[in-house]
């Protein structure tokens, strides 16, 4: 037990020396969050709108107009040729095309129909699918006032009239920093966990420091502990850190018990820093340890959730994100903070995490040998 | 296996891959015996050593230590043997003090506790115990390299080429130390590339190509050298040695330094008479000596008896 303390001392006394440590653990975390909160953001803003209007009548004036009030557009052009138009999506300067055809107002007032039509660039699926939505809901808006203006009371008491609203549970007021920060909270902790301890045993080999520590009695259990010990406490640390900062800058909610939250991190930690572990294993340098690594963390950090839904992904995906520790540990992130969630409603993933964490470790102490 | 060995080692073989590091070797160290592999890079002596110290696993053979299989009793062979890599591996960024409390914790003890075996040693670098390892010349990482190998009072010490790349005058302080540990009764096995330093040794190991080519006391392997040795001096060095190869009878030819060194089959060489032939080939300052073989002839004579 002493010889472990030591080592955890060792580690603490050579983690705090290092220059570049401490910029690692205090300054990252308030960029990350500063930057990627505010960037990584689903709200749409700026829609740049090529209008095409070949009717020029009142009516296709209120349309137009209504799109010029929206906040999310923003007219970028107005011409007669549809061909220009596309020009300008094609040089990269309008998202949208509004083509609004000649006789628009004619055919709606004689037959009470007519067409408009909308052209999106979906290089970005996400985004092509959201300007889609908003269009849809502006025409549909338009189209309801529409019909209140050209039709007697007495034939609107006849239209069966179903009306929609919407209230957000969880996150009311849709904002996307609250959701974004928990999940910012988790890349951090698993980027400083899956880094450090992965790093640190491979930096041990490639000084030659780790043949004077094999020839020592010291065991497998003792290494180990003395070398994961160290980053666990630095990894919740980490969190608390930035739990705090998210408070602090961005009034994050912290719905549920932040006990609960440690008690994930500390049980999520330990997968993270065995799989660093692992991975310290099965190579020599820190360059390929680092290589390693951020294959790992690519795939799973993609997987996550955190900028995509892990629902709209394909059933194989969903089946194999099952392996995806980083996933569990933003629903938890996420649940707990913003929903208030209980232990009864975590603990699927919060087993998930236990059996993961067992596994890897066991994995990660029968991997490592002290005799090559 | 004699009652006083400390090391013993038996037909240890040791393959990587294709490359055989370890050839069929076998020899036994007394307690208490300074003993030297001298040997080129490349010889096969690290890979001893780390079979030694447990840190590498044997194609085939036995090697026991302190009586401890290296296989079997490995976790014994980790509490009584010190092992002092050929690279520095102590932690550059702790201190001087830090690395040996460190390593005394790991092995249970404490500096105090063993202060008087590395007192004479260790001393020498205590003024600078604040300073971090990585910022000590060579000849001081050595000693704080040994310090912390001795630190747990070690049986056995191995030592791996503990004086490649530390100053002339640093070595020789070295191997000083090493007389006073071996007089305290801890067994010593020490590699290194060096020749000169094997006359420091009890007993000597050449090693070459993962061969053991002779073991014997440095007095005894000069006394083996089976040819007769001329040392000649000119002022054209490189000539010299060509002409000297062409010479009847001459059996090898080895720049030392300024000075040629020519070995005979034939015992009964004329100086007088090189000296006429080498003067006629228009050598100047011509200075011809018989002199006693050392370490190196020997092992150079001994390895191209090998091949």
């Amino acid at each position: 037990m002493r010889t472990i303390l030591y080592i955890i001392q060792k580690e603490f006394l050579q983690v705090f020396r290092n220059k570049s440590m401490l910029p690692i653990i205090f300054v990252v975390p308030v960029f990350q969050l500063i930057i990627l909160v505010n960037a990584a953001t689903y709200e749409m803003k700026h829609i740049r709108v090529s209008v095409v209007d070949l009717d020029l009548s009142a009516t296709s004036r209120t349309l137009v107009s209504k799109f010029r009030g929206s906040p999310f557009y923003l007219i970028q052009s107005t011409g007669f040729s549809y061909r220009e138009a596309e020009d300008e999506m094609k040089r990269g300067t309008a998202d949208m095309i509004l083509q609004i055809p000649a006789d628009f107002e004619k055919n709606l007032l004689k037959e009470g129909r007519a067409k408009v039509q909308f052209v999106i660039n979906a290089i970005n699926g996400q985004s092509a699918g959201l300007t889609n939505a908003y269009s849809t809901m502006i025409l549909l808006d338009y189209n309801r006032e529409m019909l209140l203006k050209n039709t007697t009371p007495a034939m609107l008491a006849g239209l069966r009239n179903i009306q929609t609203d919407y209230s957000y549970w969880y996150n009311p007021k849709l904002n996307y920093k609250t959701y974004m920060v928990p999940g910012i909270l988790v890349l951090l902790v698993t980027i400083i966990g899956l880094l450090l301890s992965g790093m640190n045993i491979v930096r041990e080999m490639e000084l030659g420091t780790i043949e004077q520590i094999n020839v020592t009695p010291i065991n497998k259990i003792q290494f180990i502990s003395g070398k994961l010990l160290p980053f666990w406490i630095i990894g919740l640390f980490e969190l608390a850190f930035g739990l705090t900062v998210g408070k602090v800058l961005f009034n994050i909610p912290m719905e549920g018990n932040l006990g609960l939250i440690f008690l994930s991190a500390s049980v999520y930690l330990f997968v993270i820093l065995s799989f660093g572990l692992l991975i310290s294993t099965i190579t020599h340098t820190q360059q390929q340890a680092m290589l390693v690594s951020f294959f790992f963390m690519v795939v799973f950090i993609l997987m996550s959730g955190l900028f995509t839904s892990i629902e709209s992904m394909p059933q194989w995906a969903q089946n194999l994100d099952r392996l995806n520790p980083v996933m569990y540990f933003i629903r938890i992130m996420r649940m707990v903070l913003l929903k208030g969630s209980g232990f009864a409603d975590i603990s699927r993933h919060f087993w998930s995490l236990v059996v993961y964490a067992v596994c890897s470790l066991t994995l990660a102490i029968l991997r490592y040998r002290k005799v090559s | 296996m004699t009652p006083a060995a400390s090391v013993h080692v038996e037909q240890l073989t040791k393959r990587f891959g294709e490359t055989l590091a370890l050839d069929n070797i076998s020899f036994d160290v007394s307690r208490g015996e300074l003993f030297g592999f001298i040997g080129p890079d490349g010889a096969g002596k690290t890979t001893l050593f780390r079979i030694l110290t447990t840190l590498l696993l044997a194609t085939t053979g036995t090697c026991s230590v302190e009586g401890f299989d290296v296989v079997k009793d490995y976790k014994k062979i980790r509490n009584i043997a010190g092992y002092m890599p050929g690279k520095f591996s102590l932690y550059q960024d702790l201190t001087v003090e830090e690395n040996l409390n460190f390593f005394a914790t790991i092995f249970g003890t404490t500096i105090r506790e063993n202060y008087h075996l590395v007192r004479e040693i260790y001393q020498q670098i205590e003024p600078f115990k604040n300073r971090k390892a990585g910022k000590l010349s060579g000849g001081m990482k050595q000693k704080l390299a040994l310090s912390c190998a001795m630190i747990h009072k070690p049986d056995v010490l191995f030592l791996d080429e503990p004086t490649t790349g530390v100053d002339a005058v640093s070595r020789l302080e070295f191997w000083e130390m090493l007389k006073r540990l071996k007089e305290a009764g801890i067994t010593i096995l020490v590699s290194t590339p060096y020749m000169d330093e094997a006359s420091l040794c009890d007993r000597v190991a050449l090693m070459q190509n993962g061969h053991i080519m002779t073991i014997s006391t440095p007095r005894e392997v000069i006394r083996n050298y089976p040819l007769s040795l001329l040392s000649v001096k000119a002022g054209d060095i490189y000539n010299l040695l060509g002409e000297l190869r062409k010479y009847p009878g001459v059996h090898s030819v080895y720049a030392f330094g300024q000075t040629a060194h020519v070995s005979f089959r034939n015992r009964e060489v004329e100086k007088d008479i090189l000296s006429g032939f080498l003067k006629k080939n228009k050598h100047e300052s011509v200075e011809i000596m018989p002199i006693e073989a050392t370490i190196e002839d020997c092992f150079m004579e001994l390895m191209n008896n090998n091949h």
